[in-house]
Protein backbone atom coordinates (compact mmCIF):
# COMPACT_ATOMS: atom_id res chain seq x y z
CA UNK A 1 0.00 0.00 0.00
CA UNK A 2 2.73 2.13 0.98
CA UNK A 3 5.07 1.71 -1.61
CA UNK A 4 2.06 2.03 -4.25
CA UNK A 5 1.41 5.08 -2.62
CA UNK A 6 5.00 5.94 -3.40
CA UNK A 7 5.20 4.97 -6.75
CA UNK A 8 2.14 6.99 -7.93
CA UNK A 9 3.65 10.04 -6.09
CA UNK A 10 7.21 9.43 -7.86
CA UNK A 11 5.71 9.15 -11.61
CA UNK A 12 3.65 11.90 -10.66
CA UNK A 13 6.43 14.07 -9.41
CA UNK A 14 9.00 12.84 -12.69
CA UNK A 15 6.11 13.94 -15.31
CA UNK A 16 5.70 17.33 -13.92
CA UNK A 17 9.11 17.46 -14.05
CA UNK A 18 9.17 16.88 -17.07
CA UNK A 19 6.15 18.91 -18.05
CA UNK A 20 8.52 22.00 -16.24
CA UNK A 21 11.19 20.97 -18.50
CA UNK A 22 9.48 21.16 -21.66
CA UNK A 23 7.92 24.26 -20.39
CA UNK A 24 11.61 25.99 -20.49
CA UNK A 25 12.39 24.65 -23.11
CA UNK A 26 9.19 25.79 -25.33
CA UNK A 27 9.98 29.09 -24.00
CA UNK A 28 13.53 29.28 -25.00
CA UNK A 29 12.75 28.01 -28.35
CA UNK A 30 10.47 30.58 -28.45
CA UNK A 31 12.08 33.26 -27.61
CA UNK A 32 15.38 32.78 -29.86
CA UNK A 33 12.62 32.58 -32.29
CA UNK A 34 11.01 35.77 -31.30
CA UNK A 35 14.54 37.68 -30.94
CA UNK A 36 15.21 39.23 -34.22
CA UNK A 37 12.06 41.21 -33.70
CA UNK A 38 13.14 42.13 -29.69
CA UNK A 39 16.47 43.37 -31.10
CA UNK A 40 15.19 45.01 -33.52
CA UNK A 41 12.89 46.68 -31.19
CA UNK A 42 15.61 47.45 -28.89
CA UNK A 43 17.81 48.82 -31.83
CA UNK A 44 15.41 51.12 -32.49
CA UNK A 45 15.82 53.07 -29.28
CA UNK A 46 19.63 53.10 -28.98
CA UNK A 47 21.93 56.08 -30.19
CA UNK A 48 23.31 54.83 -33.05
CA UNK A 49 26.58 54.47 -32.00
CA UNK A 50 25.47 51.71 -30.05
CA UNK A 51 23.21 50.10 -32.59
CA UNK A 52 26.12 49.61 -34.68
CA UNK A 53 28.77 48.50 -32.52
CA UNK A 54 30.71 45.26 -32.28
CA UNK A 55 29.39 44.14 -29.25
CA UNK A 56 26.15 44.23 -28.25
CA UNK A 57 24.45 46.12 -25.50
CA UNK A 58 21.21 45.04 -23.73
CA UNK A 59 21.36 47.97 -20.89
CA UNK A 60 21.01 51.85 -22.37
CA UNK A 61 18.91 54.31 -21.89
CA UNK A 62 16.81 54.82 -24.75
CA UNK A 63 16.62 57.46 -27.35
CA UNK A 64 14.11 57.91 -30.03
CA UNK A 65 16.92 59.81 -32.26
CA UNK A 66 16.15 56.36 -35.00
CA UNK A 67 12.66 57.51 -35.18
CA UNK A 68 13.77 60.74 -35.83
CA UNK A 69 16.14 60.30 -38.42
CA UNK A 70 13.45 57.83 -39.73
CA UNK A 71 10.81 60.46 -40.23
CA UNK A 72 13.90 62.68 -41.34
CA UNK A 73 14.00 60.74 -44.43
CA UNK A 74 10.33 61.07 -44.99
CA UNK A 75 8.76 58.03 -44.16
CA UNK A 76 5.53 59.78 -42.74
CA UNK A 77 4.84 60.10 -46.87
CA UNK A 78 5.64 56.49 -47.33
CA UNK A 79 3.42 55.29 -44.50
CA UNK A 80 0.71 57.65 -46.38
CA UNK A 81 1.07 55.89 -49.49
CA UNK A 82 1.31 52.41 -47.70
CA UNK A 83 -2.54 53.11 -45.83
CA UNK A 84 -4.25 54.29 -48.92
CA UNK A 85 -3.31 51.67 -51.21
CA UNK A 86 -3.85 49.18 -48.32
CA UNK A 87 -7.40 50.91 -47.93
CA UNK A 88 -8.25 50.82 -51.18
CA UNK A 89 -7.38 46.97 -51.52
CA UNK A 90 -9.36 46.31 -48.76
CA UNK A 91 -12.17 48.23 -49.33
CA UNK A 92 -12.29 46.84 -53.12
CA UNK A 93 -11.75 42.98 -52.13
CA UNK A 94 -14.38 43.25 -49.33
CA UNK A 95 -17.29 44.98 -51.49
CA UNK A 96 -16.80 42.30 -54.02
CA UNK A 97 -16.06 39.41 -51.89
CA UNK A 98 -19.30 39.87 -49.99
CA UNK A 99 -22.32 39.21 -52.95
CA UNK A 100 -19.36 36.28 -54.36
CA UNK A 101 -18.97 34.46 -51.58
CA UNK A 102 -22.66 35.13 -50.14
CA UNK A 103 -23.58 33.08 -54.17
CA UNK A 104 -20.94 30.92 -53.27
CA UNK A 105 -22.62 29.70 -50.10
CA UNK A 106 -25.88 30.32 -49.18
CA UNK A 107 -27.66 31.08 -52.68
CA UNK A 108 -27.00 28.61 -55.31
CA UNK A 109 -25.18 28.96 -58.50
CA UNK A 110 -24.10 26.49 -60.82
CA UNK A 111 -21.15 24.60 -60.80
CA UNK A 112 -19.71 26.21 -57.86
CA UNK A 113 -16.77 24.41 -57.92
CA UNK A 114 -15.92 25.67 -61.47
CA UNK A 115 -16.08 29.50 -59.51
CA UNK A 116 -14.09 28.35 -56.94
CA UNK A 117 -11.10 26.67 -58.73
CA UNK A 118 -11.27 29.96 -60.95
CA UNK A 119 -10.72 32.48 -57.83
CA UNK A 120 -8.11 29.78 -56.29
CA UNK A 121 -6.15 29.81 -59.78
CA UNK A 122 -6.05 33.73 -59.31
CA UNK A 123 -5.08 33.29 -56.16
CA UNK A 124 -2.12 31.02 -57.30
CA UNK A 125 -1.44 33.28 -60.19
CA UNK A 126 2.38 34.29 -59.94
CA UNK A 127 2.69 38.50 -59.54
CA UNK A 128 5.26 38.11 -61.94
CA UNK A 129 2.92 36.67 -64.32
CA UNK A 130 0.83 40.05 -64.70
CA UNK A 131 3.39 42.56 -64.07
CA UNK A 132 4.38 43.55 -67.27
CA UNK A 133 1.37 44.51 -68.76
CA UNK A 134 0.19 46.07 -66.22
CA UNK A 135 3.29 48.47 -66.25
CA UNK A 136 3.28 49.12 -69.88
CA UNK A 137 -0.77 50.11 -69.69
CA UNK A 138 -0.06 51.60 -66.65
CA UNK A 139 2.60 54.19 -68.39
CA UNK A 140 0.82 54.46 -71.64
CA UNK A 141 -2.71 56.10 -69.98
CA UNK A 142 -0.14 57.99 -67.37
CA UNK A 143 -1.36 56.32 -64.28
CA UNK A 144 2.24 54.69 -63.25
CA UNK A 145 3.47 55.79 -60.07
CA UNK A 146 -0.36 56.62 -58.89
CA UNK A 147 -0.79 55.05 -55.40
CA UNK A 148 -4.79 54.74 -56.23
CA UNK A 149 -3.80 51.86 -58.94
CA UNK A 150 -1.81 49.94 -57.22
CA UNK A 151 -4.43 49.62 -54.87
CA UNK A 152 -6.67 48.91 -57.16
CA UNK A 153 -4.28 46.07 -58.24
CA UNK A 154 -3.85 44.69 -54.62
CA UNK A 155 -7.44 44.68 -54.58
CA UNK A 156 -7.58 41.73 -57.56
CA UNK A 157 -4.51 40.37 -55.88
CA UNK A 158 -6.76 40.04 -52.61
CA UNK A 159 -9.82 39.38 -53.84
CA UNK A 160 -10.11 35.38 -54.14
CA UNK A 161 -8.49 35.15 -50.59
CA UNK A 162 -11.14 37.10 -49.58
CA UNK A 163 -14.11 35.14 -51.56
CA UNK A 164 -12.40 31.71 -49.68
CA UNK A 165 -12.06 33.66 -46.30
CA UNK A 166 -15.50 34.60 -46.36
CA UNK A 167 -17.24 31.70 -47.91
CA UNK A 168 -16.02 29.78 -45.29
CA UNK A 169 -17.36 32.29 -42.61
CA UNK A 170 -20.94 31.91 -44.72
CA UNK A 171 -21.40 28.44 -44.53
CA UNK A 172 -21.62 28.56 -41.08
CA UNK A 173 -24.59 30.51 -40.61
CA UNK A 174 -27.83 27.95 -40.04
CA UNK A 175 -29.62 27.59 -42.97
CA UNK A 176 -32.84 27.41 -41.19
CA UNK A 177 -31.58 31.56 -40.56
CA UNK A 178 -32.25 32.07 -44.16
CA UNK A 179 -35.06 30.32 -44.43
CA UNK A 180 -36.90 32.23 -42.19
CA UNK A 181 -36.10 35.14 -43.69
CA UNK A 182 -37.02 33.91 -46.93
CA UNK A 183 -40.45 32.58 -45.73
CA UNK A 184 -40.91 36.16 -44.42
CA UNK A 185 -40.47 37.41 -48.05
CA UNK A 186 -37.30 39.46 -47.55
CA UNK A 187 -35.41 40.36 -50.74
CA UNK A 188 -31.96 39.20 -51.48
CA UNK A 189 -30.42 42.26 -50.29
CA UNK A 190 -32.24 42.62 -47.25
CA UNK A 191 -31.48 38.92 -46.90
CA UNK A 192 -27.34 39.95 -47.22
CA UNK A 193 -27.65 42.97 -45.81
CA UNK A 194 -30.34 42.39 -42.80
CA UNK A 195 -29.55 38.82 -41.50
CA UNK A 196 -26.04 37.45 -43.33
CA UNK A 197 -24.01 40.26 -42.68
CA UNK A 198 -24.81 41.06 -38.66
CA UNK A 199 -23.94 37.35 -38.44
CA UNK A 200 -20.70 37.19 -40.60
CA UNK A 201 -19.63 40.08 -39.55
CA UNK A 202 -16.57 38.46 -37.29
CA UNK A 203 -15.52 36.85 -40.67
CA UNK A 204 -16.14 40.01 -42.52
CA UNK A 205 -13.57 41.44 -40.27
CA UNK A 206 -10.74 38.68 -40.17
CA UNK A 207 -10.75 39.21 -44.10
CA UNK A 208 -10.42 42.68 -44.13
CA UNK A 209 -7.49 42.46 -41.83
CA UNK A 210 -6.17 39.67 -44.18
CA UNK A 211 -6.22 42.13 -47.35
CA UNK A 212 -4.91 44.88 -45.32
CA UNK A 213 -1.94 42.73 -43.88
CA UNK A 214 -0.45 41.61 -47.36
CA UNK A 215 -1.20 44.97 -49.09
CA UNK A 216 0.43 46.93 -46.45
CA UNK A 217 2.83 44.02 -47.07
CA UNK A 218 3.68 43.44 -50.18
CA UNK A 219 7.06 44.60 -52.16
CA UNK A 220 7.19 43.47 -55.42
CA UNK A 221 4.28 45.09 -57.49
CA UNK A 222 5.08 48.34 -55.28
CA UNK A 223 8.57 48.55 -56.30
CA UNK A 224 7.85 48.45 -60.33
CA UNK A 225 4.93 49.92 -60.25
CA UNK A 226 5.27 53.06 -58.16
CA UNK A 227 8.85 55.15 -58.13
CA UNK A 228 8.61 58.20 -56.13
CA UNK A 229 4.97 60.21 -55.54
CA UNK A 230 3.26 56.70 -55.00
CA UNK A 231 6.04 54.56 -53.24
CA UNK A 232 5.39 52.54 -50.36
CA UNK A 233 6.78 51.70 -47.28
CA UNK A 234 8.35 48.52 -48.13
CA UNK A 235 10.63 49.64 -51.20
CA UNK A 236 11.44 52.63 -48.68
CA UNK A 237 12.59 50.16 -46.35
CA UNK A 238 14.42 48.30 -49.12
CA UNK A 239 16.15 51.90 -50.19
CA UNK A 240 18.55 51.33 -47.03
CA UNK A 241 20.47 48.16 -48.75
CA UNK A 242 22.45 51.04 -50.78
CA UNK A 243 22.83 52.94 -48.01
CA UNK A 244 26.53 54.28 -46.58
CA UNK A 245 27.97 54.10 -42.98
CA UNK A 246 26.21 53.69 -39.41
CA UNK A 247 22.36 53.54 -40.12
CA UNK A 248 21.24 50.14 -38.19
CA UNK A 249 19.70 52.25 -35.54
CA UNK A 250 17.62 54.07 -38.17
CA UNK A 251 16.62 51.42 -40.09
CA UNK A 252 15.47 49.27 -36.87
CA UNK A 253 13.26 51.92 -36.05
CA UNK A 254 12.05 52.25 -39.20
CA UNK A 255 11.03 49.31 -39.43
CA UNK A 256 9.73 49.01 -36.56
CA UNK A 257 7.16 51.54 -37.49
CA UNK A 258 6.22 49.84 -40.84
CA UNK A 259 5.82 46.36 -39.09
CA UNK A 260 3.79 47.50 -36.33
CA UNK A 261 0.13 47.84 -37.82
CA UNK A 262 0.60 44.66 -39.17
CA UNK A 263 1.91 43.28 -36.20
CA UNK A 264 -1.17 44.59 -34.05
CA UNK A 265 -3.53 43.44 -36.92
CA UNK A 266 -2.38 39.63 -36.58
CA UNK A 267 -2.19 39.76 -33.06
CA UNK A 268 -6.08 40.79 -33.18
CA UNK A 269 -7.11 38.73 -35.86
CA UNK A 270 -4.73 35.74 -34.28
CA UNK A 271 -8.15 33.16 -34.11
CA UNK A 272 -8.81 33.92 -37.62
CA UNK A 273 -5.48 34.33 -38.95
CA UNK A 274 -5.86 30.59 -40.07
CA UNK A 275 -8.20 30.51 -42.30
CA UNK A 276 -7.24 33.54 -43.82
CA UNK A 277 -4.07 31.88 -44.58
CA UNK A 278 -5.42 28.25 -45.35
CA UNK A 279 -7.97 30.23 -47.45
CA UNK A 280 -10.71 29.08 -45.00
CA UNK A 281 -9.58 25.68 -45.72
CA UNK A 282 -9.00 25.44 -42.03
CA UNK A 283 -10.75 26.86 -39.22
CA UNK B 1 -67.56 10.47 -68.02
CA UNK B 2 -66.22 13.25 -68.66
CA UNK B 3 -65.92 14.73 -65.86
CA UNK B 4 -63.81 11.96 -64.83
CA UNK B 5 -61.74 12.49 -67.75
CA UNK B 6 -61.08 16.22 -67.60
CA UNK B 7 -60.40 15.91 -64.14
CA UNK B 8 -57.04 14.49 -64.35
CA UNK B 9 -56.26 16.93 -67.33
CA UNK B 10 -56.59 20.07 -65.42
CA UNK B 11 -54.85 18.52 -62.94
CA UNK B 12 -52.10 17.92 -64.90
CA UNK B 13 -52.08 21.48 -66.11
CA UNK B 14 -51.88 23.03 -62.65
CA UNK B 15 -48.67 21.00 -62.27
CA UNK B 16 -47.21 21.65 -65.79
CA UNK B 17 -47.84 25.72 -64.56
CA UNK B 18 -46.12 25.26 -61.39
CA UNK B 19 -43.66 23.52 -62.85
CA UNK B 20 -42.73 26.01 -65.46
CA UNK B 21 -43.01 28.34 -62.90
CA UNK B 22 -40.93 26.99 -60.68
CA UNK B 23 -38.20 26.56 -63.63
CA UNK B 24 -38.59 29.82 -64.39
CA UNK B 25 -38.19 31.86 -60.72
CA UNK B 26 -35.34 29.20 -60.64
CA UNK B 27 -33.56 30.27 -63.86
CA UNK B 28 -34.24 33.92 -62.52
CA UNK B 29 -32.91 32.63 -59.35
CA UNK B 30 -29.57 31.43 -61.11
CA UNK B 31 -29.11 34.23 -63.10
CA UNK B 32 -29.59 37.07 -60.08
CA UNK B 33 -26.42 34.61 -57.82
CA UNK B 34 -24.78 34.65 -61.10
CA UNK B 35 -24.95 38.56 -61.27
CA UNK B 36 -23.69 38.51 -57.36
CA UNK B 37 -20.50 36.86 -58.90
CA UNK B 38 -19.96 38.60 -62.08
CA UNK B 39 -18.92 42.18 -60.40
CA UNK B 40 -15.69 39.86 -58.26
CA UNK B 41 -14.97 37.26 -62.22
CA UNK B 42 -15.10 40.40 -64.68
CA UNK B 43 -13.10 42.68 -61.78
CA UNK B 44 -10.13 39.62 -61.75
CA UNK B 45 -10.67 38.53 -65.25
CA UNK B 46 -9.31 42.77 -66.07
CA UNK B 47 -6.81 42.72 -63.50
CA UNK B 48 -4.85 39.07 -63.86
CA UNK B 49 -6.38 36.91 -66.87
CA UNK B 50 -6.15 39.68 -69.26
CA UNK B 51 -2.53 40.94 -68.23
CA UNK B 52 -1.86 37.21 -68.18
CA UNK B 53 -2.80 36.40 -71.81
CA UNK B 54 -1.33 39.86 -72.65
CA UNK B 55 2.48 38.59 -71.03
CA UNK B 56 1.89 35.23 -73.26
CA UNK B 57 1.49 37.90 -76.19
CA UNK B 58 4.70 39.64 -75.05
CA UNK B 59 6.83 36.61 -74.92
CA UNK B 60 6.61 36.11 -78.84
CA UNK B 61 7.67 39.23 -79.09
CA UNK B 62 10.76 40.95 -80.20
CA UNK B 63 10.39 44.36 -77.59
CA UNK B 64 13.40 45.76 -76.06
CA UNK B 65 12.71 49.47 -74.84
CA UNK B 66 16.12 50.48 -75.54
CA UNK B 67 14.97 50.15 -79.29
CA UNK B 68 11.11 51.13 -79.17
CA UNK B 69 10.59 50.62 -83.08
CA UNK B 70 12.38 47.60 -83.58
CA UNK B 71 9.57 45.55 -82.11
CA UNK B 72 8.25 42.35 -83.84
CA UNK B 73 6.95 39.20 -83.75
CA UNK B 74 9.25 36.18 -82.70
CA UNK B 75 7.92 33.21 -82.58
CA UNK B 76 9.71 31.24 -79.35
CA UNK B 77 12.70 33.18 -80.14
CA UNK B 78 12.95 34.49 -76.36
CA UNK B 79 12.34 30.82 -75.15
CA UNK B 80 14.51 29.55 -76.69
CA UNK B 81 17.46 32.38 -76.23
CA UNK B 82 16.30 31.97 -72.70
CA UNK B 83 17.26 28.32 -72.57
CA UNK B 84 20.58 28.58 -74.48
CA UNK B 85 21.83 31.94 -72.84
CA UNK B 86 22.30 29.93 -69.29
CA UNK B 87 20.18 32.21 -67.60
CA UNK B 88 16.91 30.05 -67.34
CA UNK B 89 18.29 26.50 -65.85
CA UNK B 90 20.26 28.49 -62.96
CA UNK B 91 16.79 30.26 -62.18
CA UNK B 92 14.79 27.60 -62.32
CA UNK B 93 17.38 25.35 -59.79
CA UNK B 94 17.35 28.58 -57.38
CA UNK B 95 13.39 29.00 -57.43
CA UNK B 96 12.70 24.96 -56.97
CA UNK B 97 15.53 24.82 -54.41
CA UNK B 98 14.88 27.58 -52.50
CA UNK B 99 11.31 26.50 -52.23
CA UNK B 100 11.98 22.68 -50.96
CA UNK B 101 14.29 23.84 -48.54
CA UNK B 102 12.76 26.42 -46.78
CA UNK B 103 8.80 24.90 -46.93
CA UNK B 104 10.47 21.91 -46.06
CA UNK B 105 12.13 23.46 -42.71
CA UNK B 106 9.21 25.55 -42.17
CA UNK B 107 7.25 22.29 -42.03
CA UNK B 108 9.30 20.66 -39.50
CA UNK B 109 10.23 23.80 -37.41
CA UNK B 110 6.19 24.39 -37.29
CA UNK B 111 5.29 20.67 -36.13
CA UNK B 112 8.13 21.25 -33.62
CA UNK B 113 6.44 24.59 -32.40
CA UNK B 114 2.97 23.48 -33.25
CA UNK B 115 3.26 20.57 -30.59
CA UNK B 116 5.35 22.28 -27.95
CA UNK B 117 2.20 24.58 -28.00
CA UNK B 118 -0.31 22.56 -28.20
CA UNK B 119 0.54 21.46 -24.65
CA UNK B 120 -1.00 23.41 -21.44
CA UNK B 121 1.59 25.62 -20.13
CA UNK B 122 1.76 28.98 -18.34
CA UNK B 123 1.80 31.99 -20.74
CA UNK B 124 0.82 29.51 -24.25
CA UNK B 125 -1.25 32.57 -25.21
CA UNK B 126 1.70 34.56 -25.13
CA UNK B 127 4.05 32.50 -26.51
CA UNK B 128 1.74 31.78 -29.89
CA UNK B 129 1.63 35.49 -29.96
CA UNK B 130 4.77 35.91 -30.02
CA UNK B 131 5.72 33.19 -32.23
CA UNK B 132 3.45 34.56 -35.31
CA UNK B 133 5.32 37.71 -35.18
CA UNK B 134 7.78 36.66 -37.99
CA UNK B 135 5.18 35.71 -40.45
CA UNK B 136 3.35 39.45 -39.64
CA UNK B 137 6.46 41.30 -39.81
CA UNK B 138 6.58 43.64 -43.22
CA UNK B 139 9.09 40.78 -45.37
CA UNK B 140 11.08 43.33 -46.87
CA UNK B 141 11.63 44.58 -43.12
CA UNK B 142 12.39 41.29 -41.90
CA UNK B 143 15.23 40.41 -44.27
CA UNK B 144 16.69 43.75 -43.69
CA UNK B 145 16.93 43.26 -40.16
CA UNK B 146 18.19 39.83 -40.56
CA UNK B 147 20.90 41.39 -43.15
CA UNK B 148 22.52 43.63 -41.19
CA UNK B 149 21.75 42.81 -37.15
CA UNK B 150 21.50 39.33 -37.32
CA UNK B 151 24.28 38.22 -40.63
CA UNK B 152 26.47 41.32 -41.11
CA UNK B 153 29.91 40.79 -40.09
CA UNK B 154 30.84 43.37 -37.35
CA UNK B 155 27.43 43.83 -35.63
CA UNK B 156 25.62 41.14 -36.69
CA UNK B 157 24.22 38.60 -33.59
CA UNK B 158 25.19 35.21 -35.26
CA UNK B 159 28.94 36.64 -35.73
CA UNK B 160 28.82 37.87 -32.18
CA UNK B 161 27.87 34.57 -30.93
CA UNK B 162 30.50 32.80 -33.10
CA UNK B 163 32.77 34.92 -32.20
CA UNK B 164 32.55 34.36 -28.41
CA UNK B 165 32.06 30.87 -28.73
CA UNK B 166 35.62 31.17 -30.66
CA UNK B 167 34.41 30.12 -34.21
CA UNK B 168 35.00 32.04 -37.31
CA UNK B 169 33.24 34.41 -38.71
CA UNK B 170 30.82 33.84 -41.32
CA UNK B 171 30.29 36.82 -44.25
CA UNK B 172 26.83 35.05 -44.51
CA UNK B 173 25.69 36.19 -48.06
CA UNK B 174 27.97 36.33 -49.68
CA UNK B 175 29.73 32.65 -48.26
CA UNK B 176 26.37 31.14 -48.23
CA UNK B 177 23.92 33.23 -50.16
CA UNK B 178 21.18 29.87 -50.32
CA UNK B 179 21.05 29.31 -47.01
CA UNK B 180 21.23 32.98 -46.01
CA UNK B 181 18.08 33.31 -48.43
CA UNK B 182 16.51 29.89 -46.56
CA UNK B 183 17.13 30.83 -43.09
CA UNK B 184 14.99 33.70 -43.40
CA UNK B 185 12.31 32.58 -45.23
CA UNK B 186 12.07 29.47 -42.79
CA UNK B 187 11.81 31.90 -40.23
CA UNK B 188 9.06 33.69 -41.75
CA UNK B 189 7.31 30.57 -42.53
CA UNK B 190 7.13 28.55 -39.37
CA UNK B 191 4.35 30.31 -38.06
CA UNK B 192 2.60 30.14 -41.20
CA UNK B 193 3.05 25.96 -40.66
CA UNK B 194 2.52 26.12 -36.83
CA UNK B 195 -0.85 27.82 -37.10
CA UNK B 196 -1.99 24.84 -39.61
CA UNK B 197 -0.89 22.01 -38.13
CA UNK B 198 -1.92 24.06 -34.47
CA UNK B 199 -5.69 23.84 -36.17
CA UNK B 200 -4.60 20.13 -36.91
CA UNK B 201 -3.74 19.48 -33.63
CA UNK B 202 -6.48 21.11 -31.82
CA UNK B 203 -8.51 18.73 -33.98
CA UNK B 204 -7.59 15.80 -33.05
CA UNK B 205 -9.96 13.69 -31.32
CA UNK B 206 -8.94 13.71 -27.36
CA UNK B 207 -10.19 10.09 -26.51
CA UNK B 208 -8.07 8.12 -29.60
CA UNK B 209 -4.90 9.95 -27.80
CA UNK B 210 -6.38 8.93 -24.10
CA UNK B 211 -7.01 5.47 -25.41
CA UNK B 212 -3.73 5.14 -26.70
CA UNK B 213 -2.20 6.18 -23.77
CA UNK B 214 -3.95 3.94 -21.63
CA UNK B 215 -2.85 0.86 -24.05
CA UNK B 216 0.37 1.77 -23.52
CA UNK B 217 1.09 3.18 -26.44
CA UNK B 218 4.36 5.56 -25.85
CA UNK B 219 4.63 9.64 -26.31
CA UNK B 220 6.36 8.50 -29.60
CA UNK B 221 4.40 5.71 -30.83
CA UNK B 222 1.25 7.77 -30.51
CA UNK B 223 2.31 10.85 -31.91
CA UNK B 224 3.64 8.74 -34.82
CA UNK B 225 0.83 6.35 -35.27
CA UNK B 226 -2.03 8.56 -34.77
CA UNK B 227 -0.88 12.17 -34.58
CA UNK B 228 1.15 12.27 -37.88
CA UNK B 229 -1.51 10.66 -40.06
CA UNK B 230 -3.72 12.52 -38.95
CA UNK B 231 -1.88 15.95 -39.42
CA UNK B 232 -1.34 14.58 -43.12
CA UNK B 233 -4.03 16.85 -44.54
CA UNK B 234 -2.93 20.02 -42.61
CA UNK B 235 0.64 19.20 -43.74
CA UNK B 236 -0.05 18.51 -47.46
CA UNK B 237 -2.36 22.15 -47.41
CA UNK B 238 0.76 24.04 -45.52
CA UNK B 239 3.06 22.53 -48.48
CA UNK B 240 1.24 23.57 -51.19
CA UNK B 241 0.34 26.92 -50.06
CA UNK B 242 3.94 27.68 -48.80
CA UNK B 243 5.32 26.25 -52.11
CA UNK B 244 2.91 28.77 -54.28
CA UNK B 245 3.93 31.34 -52.11
CA UNK B 246 7.31 30.87 -51.97
CA UNK B 247 8.18 29.98 -55.78
CA UNK B 248 7.16 33.72 -56.65
CA UNK B 249 9.91 35.04 -54.01
CA UNK B 250 11.64 38.67 -54.04
CA UNK B 251 12.29 40.64 -51.51
CA UNK B 252 14.90 38.31 -49.75
CA UNK B 253 16.66 37.90 -53.00
CA UNK B 254 16.07 41.69 -53.43
CA UNK B 255 17.62 43.04 -50.20
CA UNK B 256 20.05 39.94 -49.05
CA UNK B 257 22.15 38.48 -52.14
CA UNK B 258 20.68 40.73 -55.00
CA UNK B 259 20.67 37.30 -56.83
CA UNK B 260 24.02 36.49 -56.63
CA UNK B 261 25.40 32.69 -55.82
CA UNK B 262 23.06 30.95 -57.34
CA UNK B 263 20.14 32.76 -55.76
CA UNK B 264 18.93 34.50 -58.63
CA UNK B 265 15.13 33.67 -58.68
CA UNK B 266 12.57 33.35 -61.80
CA UNK B 267 10.59 36.41 -60.28
CA UNK B 268 14.15 38.32 -59.80
CA UNK B 269 15.17 37.06 -63.58
CA UNK B 270 12.28 38.80 -64.63
CA UNK B 271 12.60 41.93 -62.80
CA UNK B 272 16.63 42.50 -63.70
CA UNK B 273 15.49 41.49 -67.66
CA UNK B 274 12.60 43.84 -67.44
CA UNK B 275 13.49 46.98 -65.47
CA UNK B 276 17.30 47.08 -65.84
CA UNK B 277 17.64 45.14 -69.04
CA UNK B 278 14.67 46.78 -70.44
CA UNK B 279 14.03 43.32 -72.49
CA UNK B 280 9.95 43.04 -72.07
CA UNK B 281 10.16 39.77 -74.34
CA UNK B 282 12.31 38.15 -72.93
CA UNK B 283 11.01 39.35 -69.51
CA UNK B 284 7.99 38.14 -70.05
CA UNK B 285 9.05 34.64 -71.05
CA UNK B 286 10.55 34.24 -67.20
CA UNK B 287 7.36 35.09 -66.33
CA UNK B 288 5.53 32.57 -68.67
CA UNK B 289 7.83 29.98 -67.01
CA UNK B 290 7.05 31.34 -63.57
CA UNK B 291 3.52 29.77 -63.86
CA UNK B 292 4.58 27.09 -66.25
CA UNK B 293 6.59 25.81 -63.03
CA UNK B 294 4.01 27.03 -60.59
CA UNK B 295 1.10 24.88 -62.22
CA UNK B 296 4.01 21.93 -62.05
CA UNK B 297 4.35 22.53 -58.35
CA UNK B 298 0.43 22.92 -57.82
CA UNK B 299 -1.25 20.23 -59.75
CA UNK B 300 1.61 17.90 -57.72
CA UNK B 301 0.57 19.18 -54.20
CA UNK B 302 -3.35 19.82 -55.53
CA UNK B 303 -4.92 16.89 -56.37
CA UNK B 304 -4.97 15.66 -52.91
CA UNK B 305 -5.31 19.38 -51.43
CA UNK B 306 -8.25 19.98 -54.02
CA UNK B 307 -10.11 17.56 -52.30
CA UNK B 308 -10.02 18.93 -48.76
CA UNK B 309 -10.32 22.68 -49.85
CA UNK B 310 -13.96 21.14 -51.36
CA UNK B 311 -14.93 18.74 -48.41
CA UNK B 312 -14.22 21.74 -46.64
CA UNK B 313 -17.25 23.40 -47.35
CA UNK B 314 -19.96 22.34 -50.31
CA UNK B 315 -23.01 22.18 -48.82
Amino acid sequence: MNSRNDTTSSTRSTRSARGALTTLVTWILVLIFFFPVFWMVLNGFKPESLASSVDPTFIFKPVTEGYQLAMDRGMAGYLQNSLTAAVIATIISVTLAIPAAYALSIRRVKNVENSLSFFISTRFMPLAAIVLPLFMIFKTIGLLDNIYMLGIVYGAMNLPVTVWMMRSFFLEVPYEIIEAARVDGAGMFREIVRIVLPLVLPGVAAAALISFIFAWNEYFLALLLTSSAARTTPPFLGSFVDGRGQFLAVLSAAATIAALPVILAGWAAQKQLVRGLSMGAIK
Amino acid sequence: MTTTTTQPIELEDVRAATATDKRRVQKKELWRNRGLLLPAVVFLILLTQIPFLTTIGFSLTKWNLLYPNDRAFAGFDNYTSALTSGDLWPSIRATVLITAFSVTLAVLFGLLFAVLLDRQFRGRALARTLMITPFLIMPAAASLIWKYSMFDTNIGMINWVFRSLHLPVVAWSTEHPMATVVIVLTWQFTPFMMLILLAGLQGQDKGILEAAQVDGAGTWRTFTWITLPHLRMYIEIGVLLGSVIILQVFDPIAILTKGTGGTKTLAYLLYERAFIGLDVGQAAAYGVVTVVLTIIVATIALKSVFKVFMAGGSR
